[in-house]
């Protein structure tokens, strides 16, 4: 499903991400991880689009199109979803009228017919269960004014409604409370699907105990500096990443 | 912003076209002898002939409003003007199957349905085009519940009181430089007066088209709602791209009595030149109503996307006991135009409310200024004003600017000014953008959110047209 070369990126005159190689498959959950200022965010923000970074080397396919060469709404129309770790306030949008909006543009880039905004009502509604919120929040204007949960909830109603292929979560955590957690968590879980995958970047473990990854790749300095499966990220917060940096510093 | 965000992309402006008509245009330049052929055409009684000629007489002892103003552009030469044209063809029709259809077919591309059947449902349409007034569609109809709606030089004729009541007693002739203009040379315009207790039905629009070259559009239109009276009013403007500048100096005066309600919203949409400044209307218009008697109220809206320059500020006078004041604004600015509006809202009455909402948005080289006075006189005990002013720049060569002017003389009275700036964000874009919407939709959704307190004003036809307006109007100003 995607496939990272070598990918570099930098923000401005510095490198960020310094040759990272990463393949996911249909079906698999993976975690990136990684100490503050590793590049993680960097990496989903890259694989997303953001203007702000420039691409320096390496490549990345997508669904077998080179992902690179897309625009970020292009990237998005073909099941590239980013739940952001900052979500950004719209004054006076409504998030129904956004997210209908939304819904449509991906049904367009797939040759589907536009939605009305009755048919899009019950779809949502259905949806709105997954995060178990009601539908007073889709009158509200979107993010604006939301608290960090909710706007992190919001995220994953997003994605709910939007069916992505490829998720990436970027710290969706942060800032949630347990019971927060546990829902945002049983939101992504329940949208898991064999055709599907998703990648989860995230500093804690606790967020692992939720949404149970196949692969955990730990990232310093720009580079994957190690992969392994569910049990690394335990071992990680057992040790913490210093062990794994200073590991890494005596190899090199 | 990066330099993608920046990149500016002119798209055409679609109202553009000139219509081939052959026009009865008077000669170029202002004196007493043009002002006396242009009441002459209209067949003016000699009392309207006088106040024009006062009128005239004070306008060449006052100096252009642009000293103060945040606005600038070369000096404009009156006497290279031309102040009155007329398409030749029409003559005082009596009902539409007169209009020389080359007018209608103009009106047609507007999207401005002008043949009764077409008529949207609810809405009345008086079309100006140049100087004349060339059809006012539904006037049988509101005529059974005594609703006069005709033009201006109907009006003289057929209501001559009324008129000789009511005109210059908001906006005098002695106002201001423009207004001064305005009543020496007005041509037409539109008359609406709505009588005791009647609820007007249907929203009453009026159309401006400037067509010839080097003329002026003076037009003038008065609105009386008599005691307890309710009317909605709509007026839209186009007009041909040129490289030249025109003109276009208005006068609108309102007058609510007791109990009586006026709803003014204007989509002005005149030719705002090219990328480079280039032609483009002096929008240069003196708006003004009175709430003349108690618990009146008049609400202006207004969407101003068009021409080079816009210098006005729709404002009321709150002189009866309770009455409600009300402006709300989206004024956007692109490419190298230049905005001063904002309000002027004076409260005389005890109890008087206003509250004024401008949503200004700046793109490209646009300059947008928000001006606007709340002035509480000593008799208005507990007045109150809310005034929430806020600007939206797109990209780094723009500006906004606001000028807010409180005088308060009476202790009792409240006032409340927020005023907001922001910058629309690259991260904005980028958020919805992730979400499937190109850079134009997710600027258009972001702009639209922004300006939604003012949107929700208008009548509903009105309201998607203005939608569509600002993402047209603000196409290309990002890349």
């Amino acid at each position: 499903m995607l496939e990272i070369r070598e990918l570099r990126a930098s923000a401005g005159d510095t490198e960020i991400l310094k040759g990272i190689t990463l393949t996911v498959n249909p079906g698999e959950v993976h975690a990136v991880m990684g100490p503050n200022g590793s590049g993680k965010s960097t990496l989903a923000q890259v694989l997303a689009g953001h203007p702000a970074y420039a691409v320096t080397g390496g490549s990345a396919t997508y669904l077998g199109q080179d992902l690179l060469e897309l625009e970020p709404e292009e990237r998005a129309q073909a099941g590239l979803f980013l739940a952001f770790q900052y979500p950004v306030e719209i004054p006076g949008v409504s998030n129904a009228y956004f997210l209908r909006a939304a819904y449509n543009e991906i049904r367009k880039a797939r040759g589907e017919d536009e939605v009305d905004s009755i048919d899009f009502l019950e779809l949502l509604e259905e949806r709105l269960k997954l995060v178990d919120w009601g539908p007073e929040i889709m009158s509200r204007a979107v993010n604006s004014g939301f608290s960090g949960g909710e706007k992190k909830r919001n995220e994953i109603l997003q994605m709910a409604v939007l069916e992505p292929k490829l998720a990436i979560l970027d710290e969706t955590d942060s800032g949630l409370d347990i019971d927060a957690l546990r829902i945002v968590a049983d939101g992504v879980n329940r949208l898991q699907r064999p055709d599907n995958a998703t990648i989860v970047v995230t500093h804690y473990q606790r967020m692992l105990n939720y949404i149970v990854p196949d692969f955990v790749h730990v990232l310093s300095g720009g580079r994957i500096v190690r992969s392994g499966g569910k049990e690394l990220a335990l071992e990680l917060e057992a040790r913490g990443y210093e062990w794994l940096e200073e590991a890494v510093g005596a190899a090199g | 912003m990066t330099a993608s965000v920046e990149t500016l992309v002119n798209k055409e402006y679609k109202y553009g076209f000139v219509t081939d008509i052959d026009s009865d245009v008077a000669p170029k330049g202002l004196t007493e002898d043009v002002i006396r052929l242009i009441s002459a055409k209209k067949n003016e009684p000699e009392w309207l002939l006088e106040w024009r000629l006062k009128a005239f007489r004070g306008w060449l002892r006052m100096s252009e409003p642009h000293h103060w103003a945040n606005i600038h552009y070369p000096e404009i030469d009156y006497q290279g003007i031309s102040y009155y044209s007329a398409p030749r063809t029409t003559k005082p029709v009596g009902s539409l199957d007169e209009v020389d259809p080359k007018l209608l077919e103009t009106y047609q591309k507007l999207g401005i349905p002008l043949s009764e059947q077409k008529v949207l449902a609810g809405v009345a349409v008086d079309a100006i085009f140049d100087s004349v007034s060339v059809g006012t569609t539904y006037k049988a109809k509101l005529a059974e519940q005594g609703i006069i709606f005709c033009s201006f030089g109907d009006a003289v004729r057929e209501h001559p009181d009324l008129v000789r009541q009511y005109l210059g007693s908001v906006v005098p002739a002695s106002d201001n430089f423009f207004a001064a203009l305005n009543a020496a040379v007005f041509s037409d315009g539109s008359f609406v007066y709505v009588p005791q207790g009647v609820r007007c039905p249907l929203e009453l629009s009026t159309y401006f088209r400037i067509n010839t070259a080097e003329t002026g559009q003076f037009e003038r239109t008065l609105i009386i709602a008599d005691e307890g009276a309710y009317v909605s009013y709509l007026e839209g403007c186009t007009a041909p791209k040129r490289d030249e500048n025109q003109l276009h100096a208005a006068v609108v005066e309102l007058v609510a009595l007791e109990r009586a309600t006026i709803k003014y919203s204007t989509v002005q949409n005149w030719y705002a030149g090219d990328a480079e400044g280039r032609g483009g209307i002096y929008n240069f218009v003196t708006k003004r109503g009175k709430c003349a008697g108690d618990d009146s109220k008049i609400s202006w809206t207004q969407v101003e996307t068009g021409s080079a320059i816009t210098w006005k500020y729709p404002s009321v006078l709150l002189q009866g006991d309770n009455s409600v004041g009300e402006f709300y604004s989206v004024a956007v600015v692109n490419g190298r135009q230049q905005a001063d509006t904002g309000t002027k809202m004076i409260h005389l009455g005890k109890n008087t409310r206003s509250t004024i909402v401008s949503k200004g948005i700046s793109a490209g080289h646009g300059q947008n200024s928000y001006r606007g006075l709340v002035k509480v006189l000593p008799k208005a005990s507990g007045a109150r004003n809310y005034t929430q002013c806020d600007s939206m720049l797109i990209g780094n060569q723009c500006g906004a600017h606001t000028f807010p002017y409180i005088e308060v003389h009476n202790p009792t009275a409240s006032t409340e000014h927020e005023a907001s700036t922001s910058k629309i964000g690259e991260d904005q874009i980028f958020y919805l953008k992730q979400r499937g919407l190109n850079t134009e939709n997710a600027i258009s959704m972001i702009v639209n959110g922004f300006c939604k307190e003012v949107f929700k004003e208008l009548p509903m036809e009105f309201a998607v047209e203005a939608q569509k307006l600002l993402g047209v109007s603000l196409e290309g100003s990002v890349g």
